[in-house]
C-alpha cells in the first residue's frame, strides 16, 4: 500500500529523536486517528539549523514527519513555514488516499515549533516575517496551547481545498464516516 | 524486500487451504464438474459432492444435513439469517437483540434494518468483551423476533456464553436465536442443539477450506425469507448453482476439523498461551485483551502501549511476520476496533493493539521466533514516540494542540 519511498522512510527515519534545548517546539494530534507527532527546530540566522521529531503514529504519519524533517533543515523559518501537508506527501511520491491526513500533523508540528519560536522571541511578528495566516497569538509552548478557535476537530470533512488544488487528496473517509 | 522465512499469524482472517481439500476441490473442477441439478452422470457426481458436503459440514455441529444451506461465506449466512428473520417474522415483531462487538456482517445488517423500521438492542460487554445473560434477558420483549450474539469474538477470541444466552432466549418469549459462529466451528466444539441455536452461521476459508464458502444453519421449522430468489437450489433457501468445488473443499475441511479437533485445540492452545506468556514477560506496559481463560484457543490479543498498531505491522511483516491490529490507522475507516471500545479500552490502548492468531501450520519455533522479533520492534518504536518519551520522563499525556489543515491557512 505505500510505496517504496515512503516504505525507505518509514525503515529508516531521519533526524528521529529528542531535541536538547529546542528553540521551538510544537506538538500536534491528529484529530482523525488520534496520533501525535512533535517536532523540535534550532533556529540560527533566521535558519532551521536542527530539526528532529517523535511521532506515535502509523507508517505514513512516520514517514512524512521523516520526510518533512528532511524538507525543512537549512531552510529559512519563511519558506519552512510554506510547506504544505501537500508538498510533504508530494514529496514523498504520494500517499494512499486514506492516509494523507497523516501528512497533517507532519506540516502542522513543523508550524507550531515554529510559532512557538516566534512566540519565544517575544514578538507577534518576529523578524517581519510572514505568519501564518491564522495569526494566532501563540502564549504558550508546548501543546499546552489547545487553540480555541478550531472549528473542527473531526478532520473528516474535506479540507477546503486550500493547498489541495485538485482536491482529490483525501480521506476516503470509508465507511464509518 | 528479501523474504527469509515467513511466519502467518493472522488465521482469525483466512486460513491456508489443507492440501486434502485442494485435492477435493480439483477433482471437482477437473473430473466431476457437473452442474449438480443436471440428471446425467456428471451432474450426479456433483450431486454427491454437494451432498457429502452437507453432511460433513452438518456433522461437525451436531446437525442433521437437511439443515445446512450452503452460502457464499459467513457475512451471507449472517445477512440470510438476520434479514430473513426480520422480514418472515415482520408480523410477529420488530425487535432484534445483538450486542455491540459482533461483525460488521451482523452490525451493518442490523443498521440497515434500523433504517427499515426495526429496533435493534446493541447489549454491551464486560472489560474481558463477554455479553451477559442476563442483559440479554432484561432486553428481550414480546416483540423481540431474533436474538443473534457471536459465539466467540474475531478480535480479542472472547468465547461468549452462547448456551446461557440460547436458554434464556428459549425460556423467555419467542425469539430466534442465532449464532454467528464463524469464530468457534472448527477451532471449537460446537453443537446446535446443546447451544439451543435456531440458526448458526459458518465460513470455510477460517477452517482450512476455500474462500467464499459458507453455510448458514437452519433448525428444522424455522422459515426465513431468501435474500435471493431463482431456483430450487439449496431448497430454495439460497437459489443458484451451487459452487460445487468449494462446497466440497468447504466439507473435507469440516471432516479434518472435526477429525482432529482435540489435537487442534491442543496444539493451538500450547502455542497461544506460549505467545501471551512470552510477550507480556518480555514487554512493560503491555496486557491482555480479552477473557485470560474463555477465549479461543488460537487467539492472543495484546495492546502494547505508546506504539501504535500499524507500524508494529509493518515492522513484523518486514520481519516475514503477519498479524493484524485494532489500531485505528489500520481500520480504513480510521476508528480504532469497535470491539476494544466497547470493552471499554482507551483509544491510546485500542491504538496499540495486536492481534495474533495461530493455526495447525504454526510451530513452537514460529512463536519464539514472534517472542524474540517483536520487543525489538516495539523499542525501536517507543524511541520515536512521544508519549513513551513523556511516560520516562513522568509527564503525564502533554494536551495537544489538534492537526488539521483546517485551521492554518496557506502557510
Ligand atoms: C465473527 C465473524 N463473522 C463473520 C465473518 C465473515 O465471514 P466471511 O469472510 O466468510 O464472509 C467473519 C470473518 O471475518 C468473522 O470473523
Ligand atoms: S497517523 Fe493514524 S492513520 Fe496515519
Amino acid at each position: 500500500m505505500y510505496n517504496d519511498k515512503v516504505m525507505e522512510h518509514f525503515r529508516n527515519p531521519k533526524n528521529v529523536g529528542e531535541m536538547t534545548e529546542p528553540d521551538g517546539i510544537g506538538r500536534v494530534g491528529n484529530p482523525t486517528c488520534g496520533d501525535i507527532m512533535q517536532i523540535a527546530i534550532k533556529v540560527k540566522d533566521d535558519r532551521i539549523e536542527d530539526v528532529k521529531f517523535q511521532t506515535f503514529g502509523c507508517g505514513a504519519a512516520i514517514a512524512t514527519s521523516s520526510m518533512v524533517t528532511e524538507m525543512v533543515k537549512g531552510k529559512t523559518l519563511d519558506e519552512a513555514l510554506h510547506i504544505t501537508n501537500r508538498s510533504v506527501a508530494e514529496e514523498l511520491g504520494g500517499l494512499p488516499p486514506n492516509k494523507l491526513h497523516c501528512s497533517n500533523l507532519a506540516a502542522d508540528a513543523l508550524h507550531e515549533a515554529i510559532k512557538d519560536y516566534q512566540a519565544k522571541l517575544g514578538g507577534s511578528n518576529g523578524n517581519g516575517k510572514d505568519k501564518p495566516a491564522d495569526g494566532e497569538e501563540k502564549d504558550k509552548h508546548e501543546g499546552q496551547d489547545k487553540h480555541e478557535g478550531q472549528d473542527k476537530h473531526e478532520g473528516k470533512d474535506k479540507p477546503e481545498g486550500k493547498d489541495r488544488p485538485e482536491g482529490k487528496d483525501r480521506p476516503e473517509g470509508k465507511d464509518k464516516h | 524486500m528479501a523474504e527469509t522465512r515467513r511466519v502467518y499469524l493472522d488465521h482469525a482472517a483466512t486460513t491456508p487451504v489443507h492440501p486434502e481439500v485442494v485435492k477435493i476441490m480439483d477433482h471437482y473442477m477437473l473430473e466431476a464438474f457437473g452442474n449438480p441439478s443436471s440428471i446425467h452422470s456428471f451432474g450426479r457426481e456433483a450431486r454427491k459432492g454437494v451432498e457429502e458436503a452437507r453432511e460433513q459440514v452438518a456433522a461437525l455441529m451436531g446437525a442433521t444435513p437437511n439443515e445446512i444451506a450452503f452460502t457464499s461465506g459467513g457475512t451471507e449466512a449472517d445477512n440470510m439469517a438476520i434479514q430473513g428473520v426480520a422480514h418472515g417474522r415482520r408480523d410477529v415483531g420488530n425487535h432484534i437483540i445483538t450486542s455491540t462487538i459482533e461483525h460488521h456482517a451482523v452490525l451493518h445488517t442490523c443498521e440497515h434494518l434500523e433504517k427499515a423500521g426495526y429496533k435493534v438492542t446493541y447489549l454491551p460487554v464486560d472489560k474481558y468483551g463477554m455479553v451477559d445473560p442476563d442483559d440479554v434477558k432484561k432486553a428481550l420483549t414480546p416483540q423481540t423476533i431474533l436474538v443473534t450474539i457471536m459465539a466467540a469474538n474475531n478480535e480479542v477470541g472472547t468465547i461468549q456464553p452462547s448456551a446461557e444466552i440460547g436458554r434464556v432466549v428459549k425460556e423467555h418469549g419467542q425469539a430466534y436465536y442465532h449464532i454467528d459462529g464463524v469464530q468457534t466451528y472448527g477451532n471449537w466444539p460446537v453443537n446446535v442443539d446443546d447451544l439451543h441455536a435456531d440458526l448458526f452461521s459458518a465460513s470455510s476459508h477460517k477452517i482450512y477450506g476455500p474462500k467464499g464458502t459458507g453455510a448458514l444453519y437452519i433448525r428444522k421449522g424455522i422459515k426465513l425469507v431468501p435474500l435471493v430468489f431463482g431456483g430450487s437450489h439449496e431448497r430454495k433457501r439460497r437459489p443458484g448453482t451451487e459452487g460445487v468445488p468449494g462446497i466440497a473443499g468447504f466439507g473435507k475441511a469440516a471432516e479434518i476439523a472435526r477429525e482432529t479437533l482435540d489435537q487442534r485445540i491442543a496444539h493451538n492452545t500450547a502455542l497461544r498461551d506460549r505467545l501471551i506468556s512470552g510477550l507480556l514477560a518480555e514487554l512493560d506496559y503491555t496486557r491482555l485483551n480479552g477473557h485470560p481463560t474463555q477465549r479461543l484457543p488460537n487467539n492472543a490479543n495484546i495492546s502494547v502501549e505508546f506504539v501504535e498498531g500499524e507500524s508494529m505491522l509493518l515492522n513484523l511483516d518486514m520481519k516475514g511476520i503477519a498479524a493484524s491490529s485494532g489500531s485505528a490507522c489500520t481500520s480504513g475507516s480510521l476508528e480504532p476496533s469497535h470491539v476494544l471500545l466497547a470493552m471499554g479500552l482507551p483509544h491510546e490502548i485500542a491504538h496499540g493493539s495486536l492481534r495474533l492468531t495461530v493455526g495447525t501450520d504454526n510451530t513452537m519455533d514460529d512463536i519464539e521466533d514472534v517472542i524474540a522479533t517483536l520487543p525489538d520492534i516495539v523499542r525501536r518504536l517507543r524511541a520515536m514516540s512521544p508519549l513513551y518519551a513523556d511516560k520516562i520522563k513522568g509527564h503525564s499525556a502533554a494536551p495537544l494542540t489538534p492537526a488539521g489543515e483546517e485551521h492554518h491557512h496557506d502557510v
